[in-house]
């Protein structure tokens, strides 16, 4: 199964014209890729759409120039960052330099974002009711209740769910083993 | 991670929420450029091999592509333009 193959077997996949693999490597960095041109750039819809498209076209089209299949992260993050650059100098009258353009704090974020990007695969490894009740709460900004009615468990149970879940990731990430199952 | 080297669970939850989807449909074309970018393709060695075909994409590119059952919305028409042009 695609999913679980690491980053360097996903990008070989790819490269041999897998389109599986390719729909899980998109899958695997969309979230991330979507962050860094909102949280790091502020770009918005329009503008953010085309980056994204972008971001993945010239991803398929230059798979081959990777030197390192396993570098695929930071490749990603740097074709994001630049493309967002251009997107922001297209729209900018005056000539500026990458830096200038760039938000201040734009490496702070980027270095959350990838620190992100390693709980959510922690996420993966959990339970996939916790997987499903922690994204939907968390990433997904869903309320109690409509978490409740989608899981088809009682919203009064949510808050504790979500406590156990997060203790549980909170182990896994830091390489303990849980100790209890969450219900 | 935080410089005592553990992560509390405010840390983590500030971790998923800063990784929410990205819109379905943004997803979605993202993974379907395999089949977009054969599909460019073969209009491409069509429009070199029949030059019927070439012309009508030249006057009319979408009307062109939907006669011959592409959907054109499906295609950057841009590049195709630009392909076609380069032939």
């Amino acid at each position: 199964m695609v999913a679980s193959l690491s980053d360097a077997r996903l990008v070989a996949r790819c490269r041999e014209g897998d389109e599986a693999a390719w729909s899980e490597l998109v899958n695997r960095f969309s979230r991330y890729v979507y962050a860094i041109i909102g949280q790091g750039f502020g770009l918005r819809a329009e503008n953010a759409e085309d980056v994204f498209q972008e971001v993945f076209a010239r991803a398929y089209q230059h798979l081959g120039r990777l030197r390192e299949d396993e570098a695929i992260r930071p490749w990603i993050a740097q074709l994001t960052r630049r493309l967002c650059i251009d997107q922001l100098r297209s729209g900018s009258r005056e000539q500026l330099s990458d830096e200038e353009l760039e938000p201040a704090e734009v490496d702070e974020t980027l270095d959350k974002l990838e620190e992100a990007l390693a709980v959510h695969e922690a996420l993966a490894e959990l339970p996939e009711h916790c997987q499903e009740i922690l994204d939907r709460f968390f990433a997904r900004d869903e309320s109690y209740q409509t978490i409740g009615a989608a899981l088809d468990i009682p919203a009064g149970t949510i808050a504790s769910r979500i406590s156990r879940c997060l203790a549980k990731l909170r182990e896994l990430f830091e390489g303990r083993k849980p100790t209890t199952e969450p219900s | 991670m935080t410089p005592n080297g553990h992560y509390d669970e405010e840390r983590l939850a500030e971790l998923l929420r800063a990784l929410p989807p990205a819109p379905e449909g943004w997803v979605r074309a993202a993974q379907e450029l395999p089949r977009v970018r054969r599909e460019l393709d073969d209009i491409v060695e069509r429009a070199v091999a029949d030059a019927e075909f070439r012309k009508a994409l030249i006057a009319d590119l979408e009307a062109a592509l939907r006669s011959e059952g592409y959907e054109p919305d499906a295609i950057p028409l841009d590049e195709l333009r630009k392909r076609i042009s380069d032939k």
